[in-house]
C-alpha cells in the first residue's frame, strides 16, 4: 500500500529536525562564557596541548566551519572530552545510557497502565464520583514536584516501612525492577494526569459519537461499544500524545535520578551542570533530543498503522 | 439535528448569564492566599529568614516556630512566606515574557503565512524535540545558575509554546467567513489581526498561562533543589527542601513543608486553568 | 382495510436535563404506524422530531429523560424493557439510520464488519458467515463491486454510498421498522433521489415499515403514507399525507406549506437589457495541491484542482443571477474569486466596465465597497467578540460614510431595514437565532451601499420558514435598493423563486446559462433535465410544472 512509502519518505523529513538539533546544541556552547577549550583540558594545560585541541575541532576557524566540525565529529560519535570525568564524553554517557532507558521505559510503561485504568473509570461513568476523583487527581498531580514526591516516597516507603531501597540502580533485572520502581513510580505520577485528562476526555466525547450512538442502535451491548469503537477511537489523539509525554518523562529523570542516586544521564546532566562540564552537558542535551526524535517517528508509524485515514 | 442541537445549546441561548466555575473560584482564592501570604506574611513573623542561629537547631514544630527550625535554626514558617515571594515572582516573570512574544509572533506567523511562517515551523519543530526541562537546564548551565538566568531560558524556549497556541487557532479563523467578510469589507490587516483574530484565537494561551505557570514554579524549585536556580541562603521553597533532604528521617519537617506550599500554590494555579477552560469552553 | 399497528407512541414526554434546569424536549406526543406503512415526522430544528423518533427505541443522549407515555411495538412495551432486552430489539426488529453517514460509520473499522456486527451478536453467526452475508447485502443495496467494497474503510466512500452501507448495516437482521433520520439532509439532490428511491424499493420488497423523519416536506410528500407535523416538541396535527398538504388545518402547517421554494412564485421581473454590472469571461480558478519535498524531488507535476473552468455569464444592473450545482460544482468558488477570496488563474472578472484584477489603490477601495458577500453559515459568519452594534458600525467606519456621530443612527437604520428590532445592538452573535444571525450578515453587507451582493447558500443552514422569511427580505431589499444580486444556491426551487437568470454548474465547468423561465421549461441539457427531476414534489395544486408556465 502506498500508505506505508512515508515509513521511507519521513526519514527525510527528519533531517531537517536534526540539523536544527545540532545548531542549536553548537550554539549552546557558543553562549558559554570562557574558552570551551581551556575548560575542557583544565587550567594546567599548555599552550601547546590548547593549540593542537583547537584544531582538532576547528576552533581557530571561522564559526560557519567551526560548525561542519562539530557535525563531522558528532557523526564520527566525538563529542569532545569531559574534564570532570576524565574521559571521552561519548565514554561517559554510553556508561550511563542503560539505566536511564530503564527508568524511562519503567515510567511509561506505568504511565500507561495508571493512565488506561483511570480513563476507562472515570469515562464509564462521568460526573460521578470517580469521575470527580480522577479529575482533582489530574488537578493537583500537574503541581507535585517530582523531587518532592521522590523525597516523600524514601521517607514512606525506604526510611518507615523499609520496602524500597533508598538509592541505586541493581544488578539484574528483578533487582533494577526493585530499586527502579519508586524512581519509575514519581516520574509515572508527574505524567499520568496529563494523559489521563486527554484520554478521559477524548472517550467521553467519543462515547457519544455518532458512530457510538449508531452501534447502539443495532443492539449492540455498552460493553462492546465502548471496547470495540469508542476505546480504539479514543486512543489514537493520546497515542500522538506520547512524543510529548516522553520528552517529559526525560525531563522527569533529570530530577527523580538525582533524588534517587540513579546513575544515569540525568544525574549526570546535573552534575556535568554543577561543575561546568559544558561537553557533557551539550552530549546528553544532543542525546535526548534525538531520542525524542526517534521516539515521535515510531509513534507515526503506530499511527500510520492503526489509522486506515493517515496518509502522510 | 442531531438530538443535542435540538435541545441543549439553543435552550442556552436564551438565559446567557456569566457563571463562574467553582474550581476556578476556589483556584483563585488559593493564589490570592498566596499573594497576601507573600506580601503581608513577613511583617507578622519575628524571625529573621538568613540569619543562623544554630543554638535553634532542627527544633520540632511547637508554638514558637510552628512549623519548626532547619539545620541552621532558621524558622520553617518565616522562611515558607520569604518563599512565597520568589515563587510567585518566578510565575509571573517566567510566563509573562514568552506569553507575549509567543502570541505575538503566532498572530503574525499564523495570520501572513509564507516563509516567516515556515521558519516559525521549522522552529517549533526543533524546539519541540527537546526535553523542555533538558533545554531550559542546559540553557541555565551555560549562563550561570540563578534567577535572571531561569528567566531568560525560559524566554527563549517557552515562547514557542505559545506561538504554536495562537498560531494554530489563526490558521483556523483566518478562513472563518467573518474574518473574510472584514476583508472584502476592506478592514485593514492589523485591525483584522488585533479586532477578529486575536479576541476570538486567544482564549487557549490565556488558559495556558495558568498551566503553565504551574509548571514555571515547578520546575523553578527543581532548579533551586538542584543548585542551579535561586543560590542558598535566599529563601526558596525548592533550595528549602534540598536542604531538608539530609534530615528525612530525624527533621521531617524542613522538606515537608515547603513542597506542601508548592503543591498549594501549583493547585491554585492549576484550578484557575481548569475553570478557565470551562468558562472560556476550551475544554471538551 | 387497515393493517394491524405496528407502533404506536402514546403521550410521550422528555425532558433534558441542561446546567440551567430541565427543559422539555416532547410534551404528549402521540402517532401510530400501521404494519408495511411509511410514517413521515416533518418539523424545523427544535421541533423534537429527532427525540420522538428515538425514543422509539430509546435511543437518547445520558441527559434525557422519558417522564411519561407508552410505546408499543409488537405488542412489547418498550419502556418497560430492560438493557438486555432493549438490546435485543434494537437492530434485531427496530434499526435506525441516521442523517450524517460519514459520523455514523466507525473510522477505524471496514464497512463489511459494521455490516456484519449485528448479525454475529444478535444471530450469533460467525465471522466468514458475516462477511458472506455483508457482501449479500452491500450488492442488495446496489453498490458496485462489493466484494472488495466490504473491505474499505468509510473514508474511501462516497456520501451517497456510506448511507447505502449504513442501510445494509440497518437491515442486516431483517427488522419489520426502520427508523430514518433525516436520510438524504447531507446528500446531493441526485443522490438523495437514488437513496429515496433505495428506501421505496425495500419497503416494496421486505414488506418494512418506515419511520421518515425530515425537514423537507417534499421528501415526505414523495414518501409517506401518512404524517406528523411537530413543533417546539409537540404535535401540531396528523393524518393521511395528502390531507395534510391539500387541507392543512392548523396555521402552522399552513405556514410550513408556504414555505417550501417549490410552491413559491417564480421570479417575474422579467430580464434587463443594458451595460451588464458585472461580467465573467472565461474564469477559472485552480488551487495547486502542495505534495510537499518528496513530490518535488521525484519531478512530479504539481496537482491543480480546477475548482472553476472556463465559465463566461454576465449580470445586467439590478438583476439577479442565480448559480446552481452540487457539492463540488465550484459554484461557491465563483462567488469568491468575485471578491477575491480565491486566486484567479485565468480568465477576467469585468466589474461596471473595469477589469477587477487591474484595480488599484482608491479604485480597489471602491471596489470592496461596491461589492458585497452574504455568506452561508450564520454561525460562523459573525465575529463571536463583537456585537452587532460594533458588527455594523465597523464598515461605516472605515470606509468613512458618515461622521462618527452620525454612526448609531445609521446603525439604527440598517437594523430597520433587515426588520431586527434595535434593542439586539447590544447582544453578541452567540445571542442571537441563525435567522437573526443572517439578517446581520445581510445588514453588514448592506452598510455600504453596495451595487452587487453575492449571496452564498444564505438559506441553506435555516429552517424552512425562516428561509421564507429571508427570502422574501432579499426580494424587498432588490426592489427597494436596485440591487444586483448573485445567489449561490443548491436549490433551485429557491432560485427560480429569486432569479431571472439561471447558471447550472458541475465539476467546475458551466453546463447551461440562460433565462430562468427557458431553463425550468424546456432544458436543454440531459444533467439540468437530472437535477429537475430529483427535486422532490409536493402533490400540491400547483406543482413546479405548473408554475414555471408563469409568464416571465
Amino acid at each position: 500500500m502506498d500508505r506505508f512509502a512515508f515509513v521511507l519518505r519521513r526519514p527525510l523529513q527528519l533531517v531537517p529536525v536534526l540539523i536544527g538539533i545540532s545548531l542549536v546544541t553548537f550554539i549552546l556552547v557558543q553562549l558559554m562564557p570562557g574558552d570551551p577549550v581551556r575548560v575542557m583540558l583544565g587550567p594546567r594545560a599548555s599552550e601547546e596541548a590548547i593549540r593542537i585541541v583547537r584544531a582538532r575541532y576547528g576552533l581557530d576557524q571561522p564559526i560557519l566551519l567551526q560548525y561542519g566540525y562539530y557535525i563531522v565529529n558528532v557523526l564520527r560519535a566525538d563529542f569532545g572530552r569531559s574534564l570532570a570525568f576524565r574521559a571521552p564524553v561519548i565514554d561517559v554517557i554510553l556508561a550511563r545510557l542503560v539505566p536511564t532507558v530503564c527508568l524511562l521505559v519503567y515510567g511509561l510503561v506505568l504511565s500507561v497502565a495508571f493512565t488506561v485504568a483511570l480513563s476507562i473509570a472515570a469515562a464509564r461513568r462521568p460526573g460521578a464520583w470517580v469521575d470527580q476523583t480522577v479529575r482533582l487527581f489530574c488537578v493537583a498531580g500537574l503541581g507535585l514536584p517530582s523531587f518532592w514526591l521522590g523525597l516523600m516516597l524514601i521517607m514512606l516507603f525506604s526510611l518507615r516501612l523499609k520496602l524500597f531501597p533508598v538509592s541505586g540502580f541493581g544488578d539484574s533485572l528483578p533487582d533494577v525492577l526493585w530499586h527502579l520502581f519508586l524512581p519509575a513510580l514519581t516520574i509515572a505520577i508527574a505524567v499520568t494526569p496529563i494523559l489521563t485528562r486527554n484520554l478521559r476526555a477524548t472517550l467521553v466525547t467519543q462515547s457519544a459519537a455518532d458512530y457510538a450512538v449508531a452501534g447502539r442502535s443495532k443492539g449492540l451491548s455498552e460493553n462492546y461499544v465502548f471496547f470495540r469503537h469508542v476505546f480504539p477511537n479514543s486512543l489514537l489523539p493520546t497515542i500522538s500524545l506520547l512524543g510529548i509525554v516522553v520528552s517529559f518523562l526525560i525531563g522527569g529523570t533529570v530530577v527523580v535520578e538525582t533524588v534517587f542516586n540513579v546513575p544515569g544521564m540525568g544525574q549526570l546532566m546535573v552534575r556535568a551542570v554543577l561543575l561546568r562540564d559544558y561537553f557533557i552537558v551539550q552530549g546528553v542535551t544532543l542525546f535526548f533530543a534525538v531520542g525524542v526524535v526517534l521516539t515521535s517517528f515510531v509513534v507515526d508509524i503506530v499511527t500510520v498503522a492503526l489509522d486506515p485515514r493517515v496518509k502522510l | 439535528m442531531s438530538v443535542g442541537s435540538e435541545a441543549g445549546p439553543r435552550a442556552a441561548v436564551g438565559s446567557w448569564r456569566l457563571r463562574l466555575p467553582a474550581t476556578l473560584l476556589v483556584g483563585a482564592a488559593i493564589v490570592v492566599t498566596w499573594l497576601l501570604i507573600a506580601m503581608l506574611g513577613p511583617a507578622f513573623v519575628a524571625h529573621d529568614p538568613i540569619a543562623v542561629d544554630l543554638a535553634h537547631a532542627l527544633l520540632r514544630p511547637s508554638a514558637d516556630h510552628l512549623l519548626g527550625t532547619d539545620s541552621y535554626g532558621r524558622d520553617v514558617l518565616t522562611r515558607l512566606m520569604y518563599g512565597a515571594r520568589t515563587d510567585l515572582q518566578m510565575a509571573f516573570f517566567g510566563v509573562a515574557g514568552p506569553f507575549v512574544i509567543g502570541t505575538i509572533v503566532g498572530l503574525l506567523a499564523g495570520n501572513f503565512g509564507g516563509i516567516p511562517d515556515a521558519v516559525l515551523m521549522r522552529i517549533l519543530d526543533v524546539t519541540v524535540s527537546f526535553p523542555y526541562f533538558v533545554l531550559v537546564i542546559a540553557i541555565v548551565a551555560v549562563l550561570e545558575p540563578g534567577l535572571t538566568s531561569y528567566y531568560i531560558s525560559l524566554t527563549l524556549v517557552n515562547w514557542v509554546s505559545y506561538a504554536r497556541l495562537v498560531r494554530s487557532e489563526v490558521i483556523v479563523l483566518r478562513q472563518a467567513d467573518f474574518v473574510l467578510a472584514a476583508h472584502t469589507i476592506g478592514i485593514g490587516e492589523i485591525r483584522v489581526m488585533s479586532h477578529h483574530l486575536l479576541p476570538n484565537a486567544i482564549s487557549p494561551s490565556v488558559v495556558f498561562v495558568f498551566t503553565d505557570a504551574v509548571l514555571t514554579i515547578v520546575l523553578g524549585s527543581s532548579l533551586g533543589f538542584l543548585g542551579l536556580g535561586v543560590q542558598p541562603p535566599a529563601a526558596e521553597w525548592g533550595v528549602m527542601i534540598a536542604e531538608g533532604q539530609l534530615y528525612l528521617a530525624t527533621a521531617w519537617w524542613i522538606a515537608v513543608f515547603p513542597g506542601i506550599a508548592i503543591s498549594l500554590l501549583a493547585l491554585g494555579f492549576s484550578l484557575v486553568a481548569d475553570g478557565l477552560a470551562k468558562l472560556l469552553h476550551t475544554a471538551p | 382495510m387497515t393493517a394491524p399497528l405496528l407502533l404506536s407512541v402514546e403521550d410521550l414526554a422528555v425532558e433534558f436535563e441542561t446546567a440551567h434546569g430541565p427543559v422539555p424536549a416532547l410534551q404528549g406526543v402521540s402517532f401510530s404506524l400501521p404494519q408495511g406503512e411509511v410514517l413521515g415526522i416533518v418539523g424545523e430544528s427544535g421541533s423534537g422530531k429527532t427525540v420522538a423518533c428515538r425514543s422509539v427505541m430509546r435511543l437518547l443522549s445520558g441527559n434525557a429523560r422519558i417522564l411519561s407515555g407508552r410505546i408499543a411495538f409488537e405488542g412489547r412495551d418498550m419502556l418497560a424493557l430492560d438493557e438486555r432486552e432493549l438490546s435485543r430489539v434494537r437492530g434485531e426488529r427496530i434499526a435506525m439510520i441516521f442523517q450524517n453517514p460519514s459520523t455514523h460509520l466507525d473510522p477505524l473499522m471496514t464497512v463489511g464488519r459494521q455490516v456484519g456486527e449485528a448479525l454475529q451478536v444478535h444471530h450469533g453467526v460467525n465471522a466468514q458467515e458475516a462477511r458472506r452475508q455483508s457482501i449479500e447485502l452491500l450488492a442488495d443495496m446496489r453498490i458496485p463491486e462489493p466484494e472488495r467494497r466490504v473491505d474499505a474503510y468509510a473514508h474511501q466512500l462516497s456520501g451517497g454510498m456510506r448511507q447505502r452501507v449504513m442501510i445494509a448495516a440497518a437491515l442486516a437482521c431483517k427488522p419489520t421498522l426502520l427508523l430514518a433520520d433525516e436520510p438524504t439532509t447531507a446528500l446531493d439532490v441526485t443522490v438523495q433521489a437514488q437513496i429515496l428511491d433505495l428506501l421505496k424499493r425495500l419497503r416494496r420488497e421486505r414488506g418494512l415499515s418506515i419511520v421518515l423523519v425530515s425537514h423537507d416536506l417534499g421528501v415526505v410528500a414523495q414518501m409517506c403514507d401518512s404524517v406528523v407535523v411537530m413543533k417546539d416538541g409537540k404535535v401540531v396535527e396528523s393524518g393521511p399525507v395528502a390531507d395534510i398538504i391539500e387541507r392543512p388545518r392548523m396555521d402552522y402547517t399552513q405556514r410550513l406549506i408556504a414555505s417550501q421554494p417549490a410552491l413559491m412564485s417564480p421570479a417575474s421581473f422579467g430580464t434587463h437589457q443594458g451595460d451588464p454590472i458585472l461580467s465573467l469571461d472565461n474564469l477559472a480558478v485552480h488551487f495547486p495541491q502542495s505534495r510537499g519535498v518528496g513530490a518535488l524531488l521525484a519531478g512530479r507535476a504539481r496537482h491543480v484542482v480546477r475548482a472553476v473552468d472556463g465559465v463566461s455569464l454576465s449580470l445586467a444592473r439590478g438583476e439577479t443571477l442565480g448559480i446552481v450545482g452540487e457539492s463540488g460544482s465550484g459554484k461557491s468558488t465563483i462567488a469568491r474569486a468575485i471578491v477575491g477570496l480565491a486566486p484567479v488563474h485565468s480568465g477576467s472578472i469585468v466589474f461596471a466596465g473595469e477589469s477587477v484584477a487591474a484595480l488599484g489603490g482608491a479604485d480597489r477601495v471602491r471596489f470592496k465597497r461596491a461589492v458585497q458577500m452574504v455568506f452561508q453559515d450564520p454561525f460562523t459568519s459573525l465575529n463571536p467578540a463583537f456585537t452587532v452594534a460594533q458588527t455594523l458600525a465597523e464598515p461605516l467606519r472605515r470606509h468613512r460614510l458618515c461622521k462618527p456621530t452620525e454612526i448609531p443612527a445609521r446603525v439604527a437604520d440598517l437594523m430597520r431595514k433587515v426588520e431586527l428590532p434595535v434593542e439586539l445592538l447590544t447582544r453578541r452573535s452567540g445571542q442571537l437565532s441563525g435567522g437573526q444571525r443572517q439578517r446581520v450578515g445581510i445588514a453588514r453587507a448592506l452598510a455600504l451601499e453596495p451595487q452587487l451582493i453575492i449571496a452564498d447558500e444564505v438559506t441553506s443552514a435555516l429552517d424552512v420558514t425562516i428561509q421564507a422569511q429571508i427570502l422574501g427580505l432579499f426580494r424587498k431589499l432588490r426592489e427597494d435598493m436596485n440591487l444586483s444580486l448573485v445567489l449561490i444556491s443548491h436549490d433551485l426551487a429557491v432560485v427560480r423563486h429569486l432569479c431571472e437568470r439561471v447558471a447550472v454548474m458541475r465539476g467546475g465547468r458551466l453546463v447551461e446559462y440562460g433565462a430562468t423561465a427557458d431553463i425550468f421549461d424546456a432544458p436543454r441539457e440531459a444533467y439540468t433535465r437530472e437535477l429537475l427531476a430529483a427535486i422532490p414534489r409536493i402533490a400540491h395544486p400547483s406543482p413546479l410544472s405548473d408554475a414555471t408556465r408563469h409568464p416571465a
